[in-house]
């Protein structure tokens, strides 16, 4: 612990004011409000909310969209995750093999991460689209088979694959700097014993990467839940059917389209209990990070 | 280390060309829709070579999406939001790390735990409280009977009102509070070592003395790291802008527009999807943030795996 201080005045309160004061009207405030709103319900003519328990969350919970809207997210968190996280440690297994011309693959694979949510989906809803894109191939062998709007697996379908082309950066960075830290004497000791490339990737390099493996899973489904409001509005809109219609989105929509203002409080209070437990995990995964330095 | 492994550098290459195949696909499909003719764009099956349409789409959707003062807007937002997070991240690590008081561990996390509570997840209530900043303060005072003793004082109603729609204020400062670079500059603080603190000290230095002179030129590499990653986040920010803005014309942000471009029955009314147009606008779009990643790597790789985030 530091030993040389300055001793509190004015100063350090003026220095810590501005953060708290925001973090306290645009974190905490908020945080409390949904809370509020999750347990009472407005009334319809003015004259305040009144106390209604768990009824929010009673209604929520039997809503039979809300369950589908669960239940996609689960399919879109698992889903993209799979599929960036796996591709991402493939593509840095090889590019850490820093062959000629491993930095221009590295800022290839880099360079996605910049690209905004909602450029993703309307890139991917050209690339998907029936008529004009990728897929208008299939539709002249077999005419309306490939429909986006039509089929709700298809519609999953894309925004799963365009969330996980947007992560794939991000976890390839974590993966590449995780394999670039490994002792270089570690690699030559298991090639002096006669281990080649693709023995020193199995045996040596994916077991000192575990820690890394695991922090990125819980920051992948944690984003996912988080961070899919872009890629849904401009790819689907939520649609077929509500086939796409994922938690954060749903939030949004019965929060502002139908100023159901207790029944988002709640699906809130839910989303946040989950991204909490996410967290905690994620800090149970840190703390137990292996230094193999 | 010398090996010879001819057989798998051939295939790490084409493992890793496939990769890229994978990833650069949708957007040189993008990009060649966003050279072509409506009619080119419209017939299937899909072009795989650019037409000579570049030019004239980029132009139409410029204009199309009034991107010059949207351009203008985003800059001043991000260019804001970096600023403000780099300041407070900087300014509060430092009251944390050198002074001595208590509560500093109560307060580091009051300040970390908002990292689990990410603006998507409370977006109804905090719009609710851009509609007026100064809600909590007189709710507050409600409660605790101030607003009453001053009424009964001084005869004035208290009625707070700091309403952040529309205006660059209520884009840039919820977004502002940073818990990962409040974390960043408190790591990076903590190495600083004990006599440099005492020797500034020694020679009649004053804490804003020190961190003016002496900690904020060492931390240029964090400030340069932070930056990239803010400026990203920020110039990507869609949901928070989507609503806080509705007067599109004055406070618009380019990305927004591209929620106007989705061709759809809402924007075509039945006719053809102008997809050369929205993938024009596209790429307009995510070319800044881009540029500064690729220029920036060193910093911008090193500021996403210090924050963790």
């Amino acid at each position: 612990m530091r030993r040389a201080y300055f001793k509190f005045s004015w100063i350090a309160a003026a220095l810590l004011a501005p953060q708290l004061l925001i973090v306290f009207v645009f974190f905490y405030w908020p945080s409390a409000q949904a809370l509020y709103w999750a347990f009472t319900l407005e009334q319809p003519w003015g004259g305040g909310n009144t106390w209604v328990g768990f009824d929010n969350f009673r209604q929520v919970l039997s809503d039979p969209y809300y369950w589908s809207s669960v239940r996609v997210s689960v399919i879109y968190a698992l889903a993209t995750t799979v599929l960036a996280m796996s591709m991402a440690l493939i593509l840095a297994m090889f590019v850490d093999r820093q062959l000629a011309g491993y930095k221009a693959y590295r800022v290839a694979i880099i360079w996605p991460y910049a690209v905004a949510a909602p450029a993703v989906g309307l890139a991917f809803q050209f690339v998907f689209n029936p008529g004009a894109g990728l897929f208008s191939y299939i539709n002249t062998i077999a005419p309306g088979w490939w429909d986006l709007s039509k089929y709700p697996w298809q519609a999953v379908t894309a925004i799963v694959i365009a969330g996980a082309w947007k992560q794939v950066a991000y976890s390839f960075i974590f993966f590449l700097a995780a394999l670039q830290s490994i002792p270089r004497s570690l690699t030559e000791a298991a090639a002096m014993d006669g281990a080649r490339p693709l023995r020193r990737m199995m045996d040596l390099q994916l077991p000192l990467l575990t820690p890394t493996f695991f922090f990125l899973l819980v920051i992948n489904i944690t984003d996912s839940f988080t961070d899919s409001f872009g890629i849904v509005d401009t790819l689907t809109g939520g649609g077929p059917f509500r086939a796409t219609d994922l938690m954060v989105y749903k939030i949004y929509a019965d929060g502002f389209r139908g100023f159901d203002y207790s029944g988002a409080a709640a699906q809130s209070i839910i989303l946040m209990l989950l991204v909490m437990a996410l967290t905690f995990v994620q800090f149970r995964y840190i703390e137990r990070r292996v230094h193999y330095t | 280390m010398i090996e010879r492994t001819p057989v798998l550098n051939f295939a790490t290459h084409a493992i890793l060309i496939f990769g890229l195949v994978i990833i650069l696909v949708p957007i040189w499909l993008a990009f060649v829709a966003a050279t072509q003719t409506l009619q080119a764009v419209n017939s299937a099956p899909v072009e795989f070579w650019p037409g000579d349409q570049l030019l004239v789409n980029l132009a139409e959707a410029w204009a199309l999406s009034d991107f010059g003062p949207k351009f203008v807007n985003t800059l001043i937002v991000a260019t804001g939001v970096v600023i403000g997070k780099i300041t407070l991240a900087c300014i509060t690590a430092f009251a944390l790390v050198f002074f001595n008081f208590r509560g500093r561990v109560l307060i580091f996390w009051m300040i970390f735990i908002t990292l689990m509570l990410p603006l998507e997840v409370r977006i109804v209530p905090t719009y609710a409280v851009a509609a007026n900043a100064l809600t909590p303060f007189q709710t507050i005072m409600d409660w605790t009977g101030i607003s009453w003793l001053i009424k009964a004082v001084s005869g004035v109603e208290v009625a707070l009102e700091w309403n952040l729609l529309n205006s660059y204020t209520g884009l840039i400062l919820p977004l502002v509070a940073t818990a990962t670079g409040t974390f960043l500059y408190r790591q990076f603080f903590l190495t600083i070592p004990d006599e440099l603190v005492e020797a500034a000290r020694m020679d009649g230095a004053g804490p804003l003395r020190f961190l003016w002179d002496i900690l904020i030129p060492l931390s240029k590499t964090n400030i340069a790291a932070l930056a990239t990653i803010m400026f990203v986040y920020a110039w990507n920010q869609y949901l928070w802008p989507l609503l806080v803005v509705t007067d599109r014309a004055n406070y618009g942000m380019v990305v927004v527009q591209l929620s106007d471009l989705v061709p759809d029955q809402l924007t075509t009314g039945g006719g053809t999807p102008t997809w050369h147009l929205a993938m024009a606008a596209t790429l307009v779009v995510m070319l800044p943030p881009i540029a500064i990643v690729i220029l920036m790597q060193r910093w911008f790789i090193r500021g996403l795996i210090n924050t963790d985030k």
